[in-house]
């Protein structure tokens, strides 16, 4: 085939997918900079530019700060348990505990259900005086407690459905890796007399370096990135106890329709997002072991 | 005997964890299948009931919602599929200008999700005038950058003879895609689909943005409504409702859990 046409055809079959992308993805993310440095258009009132006077508003208001916060937390507290319980079901459902096929179906399942239905089954589970969490807390003699409605328990509710979500999905990805360490490794630490944890320090999670580096990042975008539990469970309270960053924009954006100031907050997660690309890119990955 | 302790103790953590994490869709179809005033007591003397499912499913219009997902779900994917295959078949094997760069602005997409361009894409779903229709919730995730990458990597592993042999016999580039890439690429494109159908399934932040009403609600949103009105209390009756619209998912998960499992797998093996 001619040198040209083969051209024309590469373009041709890029352009249906890349026009897509660019006006769903690339165009809302430059849109939303450019945005942030306007006011936002209301009636006979068209977007002027303003400077930096949405960031000026964002540096000083107390429930984008709580919502930074929160996020942070939320997310140093789903990501390592999530990831760490991950590893240990793997670990269990690759090696020789009995029942493993329904080990596997009891933790993957939480990863086929929608967020959503998730989310109504745990409002139930914490509900007071009659929710099996406190139910179960009768048993053990403790009072009853609003784990939702009080702003001390709120966050930490919230992290346990994430965990609960999220673990059996990692797991899968642990799993693959797992099954890809050739079984002679192992043998021959067991010649040498190898305890297994000493096996799996020195060779089995040095090996899965890569895919805890996947994992890690996946684990960061969800963290910012899934919010509809909290649409559900909470919205954002009690007093902003359980806000997030995204929730927060959804919030701005469709119940107060102040879409400058929600595209100066969507600017704050593209800045986080970014970070966590360049970070993968520029750092772990040097550092992660590749077979 | 030391060691067989510790077996044993392993095995009971690995079980009690199992038990932990099948406890709450246990209790959610306990309380599904049995009356309200069993909802906050444990008793299995208590008869099953299918009454719950009944009434979740006359209180809203479950089988509309349904349809809108099913329609929503299977369009996406189709189009996904098309869009796809042909944007990765030329990333592959087509040594085209620019290719490069493009590719590399597809994958900017893997790290900024449609689901936290909200705001703007909101916007341009609005300026088209297509707010409340189902292609408004499907538009911003047609062109899959984790698909393209997906279905590139699978292209790139098809041996170049098989690749020059159909081009003697006269294939033309469709062809060639059509008969040799990607009937090799099908254990690739079962994963894929699995992956899609069950994200946009469950997906419910952008559909509850850009959806109003009953005609184009997905089940997601649809639950929320439901669970959300004058339902609050009567928990039985929202715990069926959650096991309808996981249901078929859910059927799906239980029946072909080994193809599930896997297509998760080698969609994250990269």
């Amino acid at each position: 085939m001619r040198r040209q046409a083969l051209q024309l055809y590469g373009w041709l079959m890029v352009l249906p997918a890349c026009a897509l992308l660019a006006a769903f993805t690339h165009y809302p993310a430059v849109a939303t900079f450019l945005h942030s440095f306007y006011s936002t258009p209301r009636g006979s009132r068209p977007a002027r530019f303003v400077g930096l006077d949405n960031y000026q508003t964002l540096l000083q208001d107390p429930v984008f700060w709580r919502s930074l916060t929160n996020n942070a937390i939320y997310a140093a507290g789903t990501i390592p348990v999530s990831v760490a319980l991950a590893l240990l079901m793997a670990v269990w459902v690759n090696g020789r505990v009995r029942g493993r096929g329904l080990l596997r179906l009891a933790f993957f399942t939480p990863t086929v259900l929608p967020m959503i239905a998730v989310a109504n089954i745990w409002l139930f589970f914490y509900t007071p005086e009659y929710g099996l969490v406190d139910q179960f807390a009768h048993l053990l003699g403790a009072g009853s407690h609003n784990w939702l409605g009080s702003p001390a328990t709120v966050l930490g509710s919230l992290i346990v459905v994430a965990i609960w979500k999220e673990a059996g999905f990692f797991m899968i990805f642990y799993l693959a890796a797992l099954q890809q360490i050739p079984p002679n490794l192992a043998e021959a630490a067991a010649i040498e007399g190898a305890g297994r944890w000493y096996f799996f320090r020195r060779i089995t999670f040095p090996l899965l370096m890569p895919t805890t580096l996947f994992v890690l990042v996946n684990a960061v975008i969800n963290a910012f990135r899934m919010v509809d539990h909290v649409v559900v469970m909470t919205r954002g309270g009690p007093d902003n106890a359980s806000e997030l960053l995204l929730f927060y924009v959804y919030e701005i954006a469709f119940k107060y329709w102040d879409t400058a100031y929600a595209a100066t907050l969507t600017m704050v997660l593209l800045a986080i997002l970014a970070a966590v690309a360049l970070g993968q890119f520029f750092y772990l990955d040097r550092r992660v072991h590749y077979r | 005997m030391k060691g067989r302790i510790w077996h044993g103790l392993e095995q009971l953590a690995a079980w009690l964890l199992g038990f932990l994490w099948a406890l709450p869709v246990l209790f959610a179809a306990w309380t599904a299948f049995h009356g309200r005033e069993y909802a906050t007591h444990l008793d299995f003397a208590a008869p099953l009931t299918l009454q719950n499912f009944a009434r979740a499913w006359s209180a809203a219009p479950f089988a509309r919602y349904f349809f809108n997902s099913v329609v929503l779900v299977t369009s996406i994917l189709a189009a996904q599929l098309v869009l796809c295959t042909l944007a990765a078949f030329a990333f592959a094997r087509i040594p085209f200008r620019g290719s490069q760069v493009l590719f590399a602005l597809v994958l900017v997409q893997l790290m900024i999700m449609p689901d936290v361009l909200i705001v703007e894409n909101y916007a341009t779903i609005h300026g088209m005038g297509l707010v409340d229709t189902i292609p408004a919730i499907g538009l911003p995730y047609v062109a899959s950058a984790f698909g393209i990458f997906l279905l590139r990597q699978t292209f790139k592993t098809v041996p170049r003879e098989l690749d020059e042999a159909a081009r003697v016999e006269g294939c033309s580039l469709l062809q060639l895609l059509w008969k040799v890439y990607v009937p090799l690429g099908k254990p690739v494109y079962i994963a894929y689909g699995l992956v899609s159908v069950s994200y946009h399934w469950n997906n419910f932040l952008w559909p509850l943005i850009v959806t109003n009403s009953v005609a184009t609600r997905p089940v997601t949103v649809g639950l929320s409504v439901f669970a959300s009105t004058d339902q609050g209390i009567d928990w039985s009756v929202i715990a069926a409702a959650t096991l309808i619209t996981s249901g078929p998912l859910l059927v799906a998960f239980l029946l072909f859990q080994r193809q599930f499992v896997q297509s998760f797998m080698r969609a994250g093996i990269r």
